[in-house]
């Protein structure tokens, strides 16, 4: 047996015990007379007394630290100190409960290592630096180089790279001058493929949050993807919801995920081969006649050719592919068709990962139509938003180009493709849209974009870089002007509205003053917007007076916001599901499910999905997989003291049988070298565990920072980023698969002259 | 009244959220915890038991911490919550050292620390706050005396186990299987 204490700092409290100790009685007499002004004996009581007495003020948010958006109530205390955030009950997205990451959101505000004043490259004595500016400096030099670019190369030439809620007000900035082009890496580098897949044979993205029907569904199918892991809020409770209802739970993947651990079935799959498997259990369900016949005669088009492609591909078949048994193969086929259409084949998040990422997605999305699930209870429900108006401003000019023509490689791409702007970033003679300043907003994003040479050689060619972050991430090492934004609980933002069982919105007010000289990203945005002459865009005195005209225009207040933080609305747009008797036109060219994609076939790509093998490792080598941790968001929470109490480097996972040859220990630094010869910077702790296959090895994404001023962040583990750099790009939309590259495990310290 | 807490472990994904809350909600030092995630791996791949599952003080029927505390600081409450009174706690050690749990720390300030079921909070009539927060909803906490009561149901309905029953200390916190 294997027992091991997790996320917690009850080693180090061991440590400091000791240390202490020594101090104890001291201790002890000052607490005393602290404890003494409250007339009672205990601490406790005192600081239930306490607690009592002090008037707590609650401040309606939602949260940033991921995409979740979870709102909740920010309590502060009688001094106006931030104490505590606790989930809104009424708010769909978390319904009272945030993660770790939304509690831990205090540390976010409180961490002492964050951005605290503009910052401009310059040159002392040869070497390059930041010296700190002031705001007018530093967006008047913005102002300028955006001026001067747009003057020599069009306003096209200006690309932003965004995520979350900041990236919204720069990308009104940016349509107001004229460019949109921009790209974030949640597409290529993340859903870009599901999207794609499931529009492909839906007509609808997937969308976040995901309208998958957890809460009623009779069977959950999870393929590579670690609920639990991550902290998809409403997945994690809805999916808890099946587990105390026994619902059949089936998951895909080659660890034994926390999912996989509660799962009736777990199937360890060979890494790589997903689509055989989808394949096969779709064989199953039509060879064995247990898929929903009238649901795919009603609906569906292209049924006749499926059926015959999927007759070769057998459990049998698939076996000496997936290594899963066909008997397995057969059952957990029999119990989805059980289930149907209250059965989930969750189209997962994070899905780039060796290149043929759509026609995998295309593969759970024609199984999902099989079993009947989509627009069904306990499937897929409908969702709906609630559509919140601009505040008025005059029409965005038409840039030449855009995000769209960056992307013409790659057709059905439906969002900006980061690395297509990355590479059109880079000189070189064919370039049609060549891009000169990018401005960077809520993304870290040289630790998102694997191929790390392409990323740099982009950057060292670039006339101009902004970035605004709260935190000194990596990425802020390469600007040429740092802005520091405040946190999300230092100000007012845009409304979230976002797709739901029920549509609703949310608010985000301040609740506490910005920190050092940290400001707002809208304030940010306005701010440059006026220095380029684009007073017409910014026609408002702040974000409260643009939120409290929005709010006006959806039938309510800023006062009845203020005291609710979540406002539901009812349904217009029909039923959570298909009715029966009824017609449905889905939103695809023939208004059916798409079985059979004419799309996919005119543009030359296969119009099914079909099984290809891909690269395994060498001898001596592993495969590269990584993954999430419950208490942290990409690389973004490393360094908050809350979060990195719980977490603060991560491990490689290793099977105690590649242990043996190796002769590795638990706890033993080791550094990694890829196919391609690159090291990893820092070391890792070797973390030996029947979890993993003995083909791979597994980390936690988001480690490994270079930027000593994450003081708590520096050095702690590898970042896995750095490792990949054999890509496999998806034909189709251009996502960036990043499954396909392999390890060697160094015992010895590569770097011979560096102290790391 | 006997209070109790039950986890149940087919839910809990041990994400760490009572830990978060138990910080904030307690002004637990950085550093230090009083509740912690402990995982435990069964079996050889591919055929494995993993158990993930949120630990605190036990708040013990037969506590040793409470025998061998020396001032009496360490102490049973309402409902057999074992408490420590700061000011009558000379930072001695020896609880930390009885208890098969380890769930108590040495506070900066000098005196011993851990869980105190959040009695602050139930005084108001709310939950502990780690029970407030889970988002898997795996925890439940209320009174054992109430033959009525969610935990006792729970209890007559479920498997479950306490952790080192062998110490003799009858825990108080259940773990539902």
């Amino acid at each position: 047996m294997l027992s091991i204490i997790l996320y917690s700092n009850m080693n180090t409290t061991r440590r400091k015990f000791i240390k202490i100790s020594a101090l104890g009685l001291g201790g002890v007499a000052t607490t005393t007379s602290v404890i003494n002004m409250f007339g009672s004996n205990s601490v406790i009581e005192g600081l239930a007394i306490n607690n009592i007495e002090k008037k707590y003020k609650r401040t309606a948010t939602y949260c940033e630290i991921c995409f979740w958006k979870c709102a909740a109530w920010a309590y502060t205390d009688e001094e106006g100190k931030l104490t505590k955030i606790i989930g809104n009950k009424d708010d769909p997205h978390c319904n009272g409960r945030l993660c770790p990451r939304g509690t831990g959101g205090v540390g976010m505000y409180a961490d002492e290592d964050r951005l605290k004043t503009p910052l401009i490259r310059t040159v002392v004595n040869g070497e390059q630096t930041y010296r700190e500016a002031s705001w007018d400096e530093a967006l008047d030099l913005i102002a300028t180089k955006f001026k001067a670019i747009k003057k020599e190369h069009g306003a096209e030439a200006l690309g932003l790279l965004k995520h979350g809620c900041p990236g919204a007000h720069f990308e009104h900035l940016f349509r107001a001058f004229g460019s949109d082009t921009m790209a974030e890496p949640a597409y290529a580098q993340c859903r870009g493929p599901r999207e794609t897949g499931f529009a492909l044979t839906f007509g609808s993205w997937v969308g976040s949050p995901e309208p998958t029907d957890i809460r009623d569904t009779k069977c959950l199918v999870l393929i590579g993807s670690h609920i639990g892991e991550n902290m998809h809020n409403t997945q994690i409770q809805e999916m808890s919801e099946a587990i105390d209802r026994k619902a059949t739970i089936i998951t895909v993947d080659p660890r034994l995920s926390t999912a996989a651990s509660k799962s009736n079935y777990w199937l360890p799959i060979k890494p790589a081969t997903d689509i055989a498997l989808l394949l096969a259990w779709m064989n199953v369900l039509i060879e064995e006649g247990i898929y929903d016949k009238k649901y795919v005669e009603k609906y569906a088009t292209g049924f006749d050719e499926l059926k015959e492609h999927v007759r070769q591909f057998t459990p049998e078949w698939a076996y000496g592919i997936t290594t899963i048994k066909p008997e397995v193969i057969r059952k957990t086929a029999r119990a989805m068709g059980a289930a149907s259409p209250s059965v989930i084949i969750h189209p997962g998040r994070h899905v780039v990962w060796y290149g043929d990422d759509t026609q995998r997605e295309r593969a759970i999305a024609i199984l999902n139509a099989l079993l009947g699930s989509w627009g069904r209870r306990g499937g897929f429900y409908f969702k709906e938003k609630i559509n919140v108006p601009s505040f008025p401003h005059p029409p965005y000019p038409k840039p030449k180009w855009n995000w769209e023509e960056l992307g013409e490689k790659y057709p059905l791409a439906q969002m900006g493709i980061t690395t297509e702007l990355i590479r059109a970033s880079i000189p070189h003679k064919d370039n049609k849209y060549p891009v000169k300043a990018w401005m960077i907003g809520g993304t870290n994003i040289t630790k998102s974009i694997p191929d790390k040479k392409l990323i740099t050689k982009a950057i060292d060619a670039l006339d101009f870089l902004v970035v605004i972050d709260t935190m000194p991430m990596d990425v802020t090492g390469y600007a040429d002007v740092v802005l520091p934004e405040c946190t999300y609980l230092e100000r007012c933002d845009i409304l979230r509205s976002a797709t739901n069982r029920e549509p609703n919105i949310a608010i985000r007010l301040p609740v506490v003053k910005p920190k050092y000289n940290s400001k707002p990203g809208y304030w940010i945005a306005k701010e440059i917007g006026m220095r380029l002459g684009l007073d017409d865009y910014f026609d408002y005195k702040d974000m409260k007076e643009v939120v409290e005209w929005q709010l006006k225009e959806l039938g309510t207040s800023l006062e009845e916001m203020k005291k609710i933080g979540v406002k539901k609305y009812p349904r217009k747009s029909g039923p959570l599901y298909l009715v029966e008797s009824e017609e449905h036109e889905f939103p695809t060219a023939s208004g059916r499910i798409e079985l059979y994609s004419h799309d996919l076939k005119d543009l030359g790509f296969d119009p099914m999905p079909l099984y290809t093998k891909h690269p395994e490792p060498p001898q001596g080598y592993y495969r590269l997989n990584y993954g999430r941790a419950p208490m942290h968001t990409f690389s973004r929470t490393v360094n908050n003291p809350n979060l990195s109490a719980l977490k603060d480097e991560n491990k490689l996972w290793v099977n105690p049988k590649v242990a043996r040859i190796i002769g590795l220990k638990n706890d033993q630094k080791v550094w990694l070298k890829n196919q391609d010869d690159i090291i990893s910077t820092f070391a890792i702790k070797v973390r030996i565990t029947e979890r993993i296959r003995w083909d791979s090895v597994y980390m936690v994404h988001g480690f490994g920072h270079r930027d000593k001023r994450l003081t708590r962040a520096f050095g702690k583990g590898i970042n896995d980023t750095e490792l990949i750099s054999r890509i496999f790009v998806d034909p189709i939309m251009g996502g960036t698969g990043m499954r396909g590259n392999f390890v060697a495990i160094l015992t010895e310290n590569p770097h011979k002259n560096i102290e790391v | 009244m006997r209070y109790a807490m039950l986890i149940d472990t087919l839910k809990c994904v041990g994400c760490s959220d009572c830990v978060v809350a138990c910080q904030t909600e307690n002004d637990v030092p950085m550093g230090y915890c009083r509740d912690w995630i402990t995982e435990v791996v069964n079996g050889q791949y591919p055929n494995l038991d993993l158990e993930l599952k949120s630990e605190r003080c036990n708040h013990c029927d037969n506590a040793p911490c409470v025998r061998c505390c020396p001032t009496g600081a360490s102490h049973k409450s309402t409902g057999g919550i074992i408490l420590v009174t700061a000011n009558e706690c000379i930072g001695c050690g020896a609880c930390i050292e009885s208890c098969p749990y380890d769930a108590r720390y040495q506070h900066p300030e000098g005196y011993v620390d851990k869980c105190t079921f959040c009695h602050h909070r139930l005084e108001k009539g709310q939950l502990p706050a780690c029970v407030s927060v889970c988002p898997t909803n795996c925890m439940y906490f209320g009174d054992l005396d109430n033959p009525n009561s969610e935990v006792s149901q729970l209890l007559n309905n479920r498997k479950h186990k306490t952790l080192a029953p062998e110490a003799g200390t009858k825990p108080q916190v259940y773990y539902l299987l």
